[in-house]
């Protein structure tokens, strides 16, 4: 049936594909919370359940349980639809991974690289109308200072991205991990993962470049004025946004659902991925729980200063690298 | 006499809704009061017109649009909305002293627009375009054959565009 | 299928909004707005006559439309620029205010 794999099919995938993403995002805040206890010698969360294994549900029933207080200063609808507009990006992104031989997550457009830039532009969105709805000095200058250094890592972010396009030879994500590649090509684009994870890290908004949040500075930025659901939500955004991008770099420099007997096993596939993901989730908190925090305007002198040149002369030789060798 | 009303096709029904959107959302750009509103109608209209290439299957247009119009140029307004805020405090109205005949003047346009729109033959059927073609590909060849001039003369532009915007908003 | 006419209707009508916006507004950010959203007019009809032309694989609406885009850029960037070297200056961005010219 024509309808059937229109409609029905990709719904379901998408249902699917939501319920993962919200699970391994409430498992991730536990993953976190454990992980920095042991970094710190502590014990981490270990009363509710076996390890603290029920935490995340508890913390999810007193979110939902909280009031929900709109501020009286806030301008309402677009103070409303932002924790929104910050989660949107984050799960559609997902839409052209791909999580197993030659299935994409949900479907395989051809301008799967594309699609990741364009998504990622809009993921400022969210915290700028978050901001400025607000009505606050310090939500505002929150959301100001979270979406200039976005705006400014996504350039280099968008450098090694065409990078490794020229690479690979097309748009679709699903043939980039298809095709074969060589010795060669393989080294060179472990080269920019250094890189490219720094960019992330300033993307997602994480430690050490969680400036944004800075308690001490700006009370929480942007999320300010926000309380119970709608703060959860913001919450959300961040750790799915950390999940999908440790698949983009899984998928981008690490052979995605590649793995002994993937090819032939079509199940292994997501677990490899999965596997994947989790060692790079783990590289996030070992960052967090490793590195201080920059200055603002250290941050930004990075990234142009530094990250762009590198990403651009990363980019000419790249090309000239695939007009020889290839 | 019963009026035919004709039947619309799914195609059809889809571009009517996102026309509407956009329209509606277009309008609202140039009539809201507050200019943070017009900003963000402006980036539905935006996202409009990438919904409308996606019907005219432009797709790599589409999300060139949403890469470039919406992810760079509508945050840059954004941003300058919110460092020129002094200018939201005690406004009345956000029409200047000509906007009727600003008004007057765009109805004839749109109306003139439309009579001439009403005259030509338009085509009602586009051709299916060939499967086996890779656009993008084409899209890229173009670029560096037959526009290789004008190619180059946007990446000087983009560049003297960069620097000329750095030089006047540095602060002094 | 839809009409090309159904195209150009709308293209018609998003360029009279921005026209109307470049015309009425008194804040020049508004402007700039309108003048953003009369080029994205113009790069509806672009497209829409690209895919109803006889040459589909030619793509010559693409890519002027592909131009457009990168112009604007430059474009949107030089005169938000502008307009905040304007308001560091004189306070204010409201087009009617800025007359120095006007003797």
């Amino acid at each position: 049936m024509d309808w059937l794999n229109l409609i029905v099919f990709p719904i379901l995938r998408t249902v699917v594909l939501f319920l993962v993403l919200l699970t391994g995002f409430a498992y991730l805040t536990w993953f976190e919370r454990k992980l920095l206890a042991r970094f710190h010698v502590r014990y981490g969360p270990n009363r509710a359940g076996k390890f603290g294994l029920l935490q995340p549900v508890a913390d999810a029933v007193k979110a939902m349980f909280k009031e929900e207080i709109v501020p009286s200063h806030v301008d309402k609808p677009i103070y409303l639809v932002a924790p929104a507009l910050a989660l949107i990006p984050a799960l559609i992104i997902w839409a052209v991974i791909p999580v197993a031989k030659d299935t994409p997550a949900i479907a395989d457009v051809g301008i799967g690289f594309l699609w990741i830039l364009a998504v990622a532009g809009l993921e400022s969105y969210g915290l700028i109308l978050a901001g400025w709805s607000s009505n606050n000095n310090y939500s505002l200058l929150g959301a100001l200072r979270s979406s200039a250094q976005m705006i400014s890592y996504e350039l280099p972010l968008g450098l090694f991205l065409v990078s490794i396009l020229i690479l690979a030879g097309s748009f679709s994500l699903v043939e980039l991990v298809d095709n074969p590649r060589a010795w060669w090509e393989w080294l060179w684009l472990w080269v920019a993962f250094p890189f490219f994870f720094i960019c992330i890290l300033a993307e997602t908004n994480r430690s050490p470049f969680d400036l944004p949040e800075t308690e001490n500075e700006l009370v929480a930025g942007y999320q300010t004025e926000y309380g119970g659901i709608k703060f959860s939500l913001f919450y959300m955004a961040e750790y799915i946004n950390m999940i999908t991008t440790s698949a983009i770099m899984a998928t981008l420099f690490f052979g995605g659902w590649r793995g002994p007997f993937a090819e032939e096993i079509v199940w292994l596939g997501p677990v490899y991925l999965f596997i994947k993901v989790v060692v790079l989730l783990f590289l996030f908190v070992w960052v967090r729980a490793s590195i201080s925090r920059p200055r603002y305007d250290q941050l930004m002198r990075f990234g142009w200063k530094f990250l762009l040149p590198v990403g651009i002369v990363y980019m000419a030789i790249t090309a000239v690298l695939a007009v020889l060798l290839k | 006499m019963p009026i035919e009303i004709p039947i619309p096709t799914v195609t059809q029904v889809i571009f009517l809704v996102m026309a509407l959107f956009t329209a509606a959302c277009g309008l609202m750009v140039v009539i809201s009061r507050n200019l943070f509103h017009s900003a963000l109608f402006l980036v539905g209209a935006l996202f409009g017109v990438a919904a409308i290439f996606v019907l005219l299957e432009a797709e790599f247009l589409a999300v060139g649009q949403v890469l470039v119009y919406i992810g760079a140029i509508a945050t840059l307004i954004v941003f300058a909305i919110m460092l020129t805020r002094g200018m939201m405090r005690g406004r009345t109205s956000p029409m200047n002293h000509v906007s009727g005949r600003g008004a007057l003047g765009a109805l004839v346009f749109f109306v003139a627009l439309l009579a001439f729109l009403k005259k030509v033959p338009w085509p009602e059927q586009a051709q299916a375009i060939p499967v086996d073609e890779s656009l993008i590909a084409g899209l890229g060849d173009k670029f560096v054959t037959t526009y290789v001039v004008a190619f180059e003369a946007v990446g000087l532009l983009l560049m003297v565009a960069l620097i000329g915007a750095v030089m006047l908003a540095r602060d002094r | 299928m839809v009409p090309l006419s159904w195209y150009l209707i709308l293209a018609a009508f998003l360029f009279t909004c921005g026209l109307f916006g470049a015309l009425a507004r008194r804040n020049a950010i508004a402007v700039l707005m309108g003048i953003e959203l009369m080029l994205n007019a113009a790069n509806i009809n672009l497209v829409a006559f690209w895919r109803y032309s006889g040459a589909v694989t030619d793509l010559a609406g693409q890519v002027f439309a592909l131009f457009i885009i990168a112009v604007a850029a430059a474009e949107a960037a030089v005169g938000l620029a502008l307009i905040i070297a304007v308001y560091r200056k004189r306070k204010t961005v409201n087009v009617e205010e800025l007359d120095l010219l006007a003797g």
